[in-house]
């Protein structure tokens, strides 16, 4: 270790590490199995229905698509994805997914939704049985091994929508912030930790692409705003306001992870931190309200991959 | 498990309706022995018609011998297996809320009637009004499965109301006769006036478009997806469907229109 500009870091593959932590919250998951007829009509209907969904401060939810899924992975035998979404509550995690599959899955051609979790009775969320009002007396139900399934007609056929949805209480605010020498090396660097942290089952990286340019601090001189630029980390700045980047750096990405457990997160933090670890990256750092506000810490030190030191 | 060894027997139907794993559970073979059935109209011990070994604690039944003539196995049973080596009688599994009944020969009418749950295999033909109401009854089985590799006569899930039955061969008269909802998977043809009165649920007939009564109409060719849920039921259940999957094209025809016409029969496009 050695000392950094005020707190202690750690040299990995020549990045500084700061001696920090990504400070996470407890919320609400759930997953989702979105099959259709194609592989493409999957992927629309994954999109669409996690679309605005990056971060709780301005939307229902945050959502994304966690995996592809081949047609022997999904219960009707046809392509899918995998979709994770997080909210607050489990109140307002329900009426997120109403509305977002009733708007985003419901309309879209030949797509079917699944739970993707083990349900608990009392944890578990209507998502078809709220949905199937939306067949105007005509929806039926079919139960099959002790899941009901609605099945509401459109006008391709048959939406199919499995009554209740399992959920957990997941992980969001994960988080790693990478400081290039370069905008150019930042995003690369950015690039392969979303890369590399999407391989960690039971994640999400809700932001676009997984890279957050615009981290944000709590509150602002504004009073009716929640959350502004977290201008500490903003380049152009440097040398009118406090500024925590490192010499040389003139880019920074925020990559934010949200998961089924604490478990996965750290996993994927871990395996966003060390692909991030490129030339031209020269500090790697987190987001964190002094320990105050989330229950869950994640300590970039314990992240550092020594194998490959 | 326990292995009940039917020994010579007059023909006169006996009514052992104490044979489940539920009855059995905490007996000793003696006590096994001394549950009653009815011999005809004569009252008597299981044990005067069965020989008994073994022990009862892991809720497993073996029956061995034609039983043909017995009547009720595994009738109301919650848990546990029950296996018959053989034929078995009238209204086996019937009421049955749990656990899975096995018959490797042959069964006779009113198989799972009024069922609530578990699985029901048989290995041979089953007789009529499988999985249906008793006469009086408002609803047949109202939950569970039952698979017949063979064929099923008459009245095959009447009033059936929730759960899944399954035919490998043909089915007679009056198929899903005033189904209300529930499912009904037939691999070989089907009698006349199927679904008669049906209100809700599903008639999937495999390989084989019956003539339907005039209540019925034509709605659309389409891939109904749940179908793949029930044929993975199926094939997890050791019932395979051959050539089950989701590209397969299915005519959809709605009815009983003389009721609610929510019900469907779905046949192969490629069946007709």
């Amino acid at each position: 270790m050695e000392e950094g500009k005020d707190i202690l870091t750690i040299q990995h593959q020549g990045v500084k590490i700061l001696d920090t932590f990504a400070e996470a919250f407890t919320v609400t998951g759930a997953r989702l199995i979105v099959t259709a007829e194609s592989p493409g009509w999957a992927d629309i209907a994954g999109r669409t229905a996690t679309g605005y969904a990056s971060s709780v401060i301005g939307c229902d939810a945050e959502a994304g698509i966690e995996k592809v899924l081949s047609s022997e992975e999904t219960p009707d035998g046809r392509p899918g994805v995998s979709l994770l979404f997080f909210a607050f509550s489990r109140d307002s995690l329900q009426k997120a997914l109403v509305n977002r599959v009733g708007q985003s899955i419901l309309t879209c051609p030949t797509t079917s939704v699944f739970n993707g979790l083990a349900i608990d009775p009392g944890q578990a969320i209507s998502l078809g049985g709220a949905l199937r009002f939306f067949g105007d007396g005509y929806q039926t139900s079919k139960v099959v091994d002790k899941t009901r399934y609605w099945r509401i007609p459109v006008m391709d056929g048959e939406f199919l929508c499995e009554d209740k949805i399992g959920t957990v209480k997941g992980v969001a605010g994960g988080n790693i912030l990478i400081q290039g020498e370069t905008q150019e090396l930042a995003l690369e660097a950015a690039s392969r930790a979303v890369e590399s942290a999407r391989q960690v089952p039971g994640v999400i990286l809700p932001f676009p692409g997984g890279v957050v340019r615009s981290g944000s601090k709590v509150g602002s001189k504004y009073k009716k705003l929640k959350a502004s630029t977290n201008y500490e980390y903003c380049p152009t700045l440097r040398g009118a306001t406090n500024s925590l980047l490192e010499p040389g750096v003139s880019a920074v990405y925020e990559i934010v992870i949200d998961g089924l457990s604490l478990e996965a997160v750290t996993q994927a933090s871990k395996a966003a931190l060390n692909a991030a670890c490129i030339r031209g990256v020269l500090a790697i750092g987190a987001g964190n309200y002094g320990g105050k506000l989330g229950p869950h810490h994640i300590y970039l030190r314990n992240l550092v991959d020594n194998s490959n030191s | 498990m326990i292995v009940l060894r039917l020994k010579n027997h007059s023909g006169i139907p006996l009514e052992a309706d104490c044979v489940t794993p539920d009855l059995f559970q905490g007996k000793s073979l003696s006590e096994v022995g001394a549950l009653e059935v009815l011999d005809g109209n004569r009252k008597a011990p299981l044990g005067e018609f069965f020989e008994i070994s073994g022990e009862a604690s892991d809720g497993r039944i073996q029956i061995q011998g034609d039983c043909s003539r017995v009547k009720w196995i595994g009738s109301g049973m919650t848990f546990g297996e029950v296996h018959v080596d053989g034929n078995a009688g009238m209204h086996s599994g019937s009421a049955m809320k749990g656990g899975k009944l096995e018959i490797h020969g042959n069964s006779s009418d009113w198989l799972g009637a009024e069922m609530r749950g578990g699985v029901i295999h048989v290995r041979g033909n089953t007789g009529h009004l499988c999985g249906a109401a008793y006469r009086g009854g408002s609803k047949g089985m109202r939950g569970g499965t039952i698979l017949i590799e063979g064929n099923a006569g008459n009245e095959t899930a009447a009033m059936m109301r929730r759960g899944l039955v399954g035919i490998r061969g043909n089915v007679g008269d009056f198929a899903g006769m005033g189904m209300i909802a529930g499912t009904l998977v037939v691999g070989g043809e089907v009698g006349i006036r199927t679904g008669a009165e049906m209100k809700r649920g599903t008639l999937v007939f495999l390989n084989h478009l019956p003539k339907l009564l005039p209540t019925f109409r034509y709605s659309c060719d389409y891939r109904p997806g749940f179908l793949q849920l029930y044929f993975s039921r199926l094939k997890s259940l050791g019932f395979p469907i051959p050539g089950s999957d989701s590209q397969i094209v299915w005519k959809r025809y709605c009815g009983d229109l003389l009721t609610l016409g929510l019900g469907e029969i779905l046949v192969p496009a490629k069946a007709n």
